[in-house]
């Protein structure tokens, strides 16, 4: 099996809301795949329709090797989904979440207690063990939520917004959890909106757009589809007052220049230009253009 | 957010991995279901104000109407025997009434998606509530036995009639578990869900539970003979203290096998319907 996922054309209609339009994707196993959109582009629908709980109106979506729609079972065999909100019980206890999930998975009764010890552990939740999950804090919540499924082995891990609500150290984690999933072979298909952890995380990236696929490959591709370097012009306390791309020629950098001096902007005492490489925002904006209410002004006059 | 991709730098700590996961094996023929009963056990166990709600608000009604009203309605003191059976499905239904809550919280928290993209028997979550929620009722249904014995309930049942109470009441209690299931499924939250519960406290009113319907006003009498209640309290009086049933036992059973049909029938619906969609 080399391609984990695969969809052609997926459509997904609720009501006179079109929320995928056609959608193509192609994941190969092993890899993590992220898909990346602003809220309401599709991604939870694109989730929700290759782990079986959401059928197409159109289109196939093979999931390793199995069709969701014709097969939902042998599907279901083989994902595990943490899903956007926290899908743990909060009445029991964090062993008795897991252990609950090992029983469902097969395991038995001795097993499923071993490997609930050895998750908690792994998630540094052996303190709250035996605390009902209600008491939890939102980070810890997501840990155990996502310790939910790695319960049992998995080819293939949907995850939907991940790192949504973590602080910067348990979104450091949960990165190096996914990679080391990864490493072991898992495939790892999430959602994010932050363009970092795409960045970070992903070997390949697909932006979401309106229920399309605007862009797909690599971080690398991506920035390189948008051109060269950007230049920008900072304030005296380091504020961003401009920002330009060029085509990455000299000419381009040249006509970036000029316009810059135009600009009422750089007249300002204490401003600094600065070259650097674009960013995946530079890509998400410009893919995106429209959607996004933050847009830098100047990033569409290329 | 411009600059993350220049000042980030990777730290990978070194030992993250996880010890390798067991594989998922096949479960046995009752495993799913048995987790969750145990689960909604732990549910019902720990919710401790719901219990106490539902054997205290049935108990205290029937002192209530007992002691209070009971001499005005009934001067010979027998009330306690006429207004027991009405206060059971009271207790039995208002009880299970909260099912509703529970089927609510498991769709709005989203772990039934987790249990959704399982390899499960559909069905298996919603047995777990059921079972628990019979168990639950089945007991507090005992308490107020107990206590109406305590006050002077002095049924002339036979153990045989006795058993029949206890499948009529069980019975009851799966029709109005499943129709709150269903009702669960089609509230917008958990707390929208609980308000619905209130049906179950007053609709016994609108029946023979606490007067004769002989007494009401010629309009009501018409919705307390054909509700579903009067048959069921009718039976249970009728087993417990020898008045005459008549065609009411056919009627209470087909009554609450027709609410567990409609009720599966639309809670299926329901569900297919919500999946996927928060």
């Amino acid at each position: 099996m080399t391609v984990a996922i695969d969809t052609h054309g997926l459509r997904k209609r609720f009501g006179s809301t079109e929320v995928l339009a056609g959608l193509d994707l192609s994941v190969p196993a092993g890899s993590v795949f992220a898909l990346l959109g602003p809220n309401g582009a599709g991604k939870t629908t694109t989730i929700n329709i290759l782990t079986t709980l959401v059928r197409p109106d159109a289109g196939i979506a093979r999931v390793a090797g199995f069709d969701v729609a014709a097969s939902p079972e042998e599907v279901k065999q083989r994902i595990a989904l943490t899903g956007q909100s926290a899908a743990v019980d909060e009445v029991l206890t964090g062993t008795e979440n897991l252990v609950m999930m090992g029983r469902l998975s097969g395991l038995g009764r001795p097993q499923a207690r071993d490997r609930a010890a050895e998750l908690l552990e792994r998630f540094e939740l052996t303190d709250a063990a035996r605390r009902r999950v209600g008491t939890y804090s939102g980070g810890m919540r997501r840990r155990l939520d996502l310790a939910l499924s790695l319960v049992v082995d998995v080819p293939i891990l949907f995850l939907d917004e991940p790192t949504t609500g973590l602080d910067t150290r348990s979104r450091q984690e949960l990165w190096n959890v996914i990679r080391s999933l990864a490493a072991a072979g898992t495939t790892v298909f999430l959602t994010t909106q932050y363009l970092e952890e795409a960045d970070r995380l992903a070997d390949r990236i697909a932006v979401l757009d309106r229920g399309r696929i605007a862009a797909e490959g690599t971080a690398d591709e991506l920035k390189a589809r948008i051109g060269g370097d950007v230049v920008e012009l900072r304030g005296a306390d380091g504020e961003l007052l401009l920002e330009l791309p060029t085509d990455g020629s000299v000419h381009g950098l040249r006509a970036a220049i000029d316009l810059l001096d135009r600009s009422p902007a750089s007249a300002i005492d204490g401003t600094q230009v600065a070259i650097r490489r674009p960013s995946l925002d530079d890509v998400f904006l410009a893919i995106t253009a429209g959607a996004a209410a933050s847009a830098p002004e100047l990033i569409e006059s290329k | 957010m411009t600059t993350l991709t220049t000042t980030t730098a990777t730290t990978s700590t070194p030992g993250t991995g996880i010890a390798p996961a067991p594989a998922r094996a096949k479960l046995g023929a009752f495993t799913a279901e048995s987790t969750f009963i145990a689960r909604s056990f732990r549910h019902s166990v720990r919710d401790i104000d719901a219990m106490l709600m539902a054997v205290l608000l049935p108990t205290m009604l029937m002192l209530m109407f007992t002691f209070i009203f009971g001499n005005a309605i009934d001067p010979s003191g027998g009330y306690v025997d006429y207004v027991v059976p009405g206060i059971i499905l009271l207790c039995a239904g208002f009880g299970a009434s909260s099912t509703a809550i529970s089927v609510s919280r498991d769709m709005t928290t989203g772990i039934i998606d987790r249990f959704r993209t399982m390899p499960l028997r559909s069905g298996a979550v919603t047995t777990g509530h059921v079972v628990a929620s019979l168990a639950r009722n089945l007991v507090a249904t005992g308490v107020v036995i107990a206590v109406a014995l305590l006050v002077g309930f002095r049924p002339t049942a036979t153990p045989l009639e006795w058993l029949a109470v206890l499948g009529l009441v069980a019975l009851y209690i799966l029709a109005i578990t499943y129709l709150f299931a269903a009702i669960g499924l089609a509230a917008s939250s958990p707390e929208a869900a609980s308000g619905y519960g209130f049906i179950l406290l007053f609709l016994p009113y609108l029946s023979s539970a606490f007067v004769p319907v002989e007494t009401m006003p010629t309009w009501l009498q018409w919705i307390a003979e054909n509700q579903p209640i009067t048959p069921v309290i009718e039976t249970i009086r009728g087993l417990l203290m020898g008045t005459p049933i008549g065609d009411s036992a056919w009627w209470a059973l087909g009554w609450c096998v027709g609410i567990v049909i409609v009720s599966v029938v639309w809670g299926g619906w329901l569900f297919g319907r919500r999946a996927g969609r928060r």
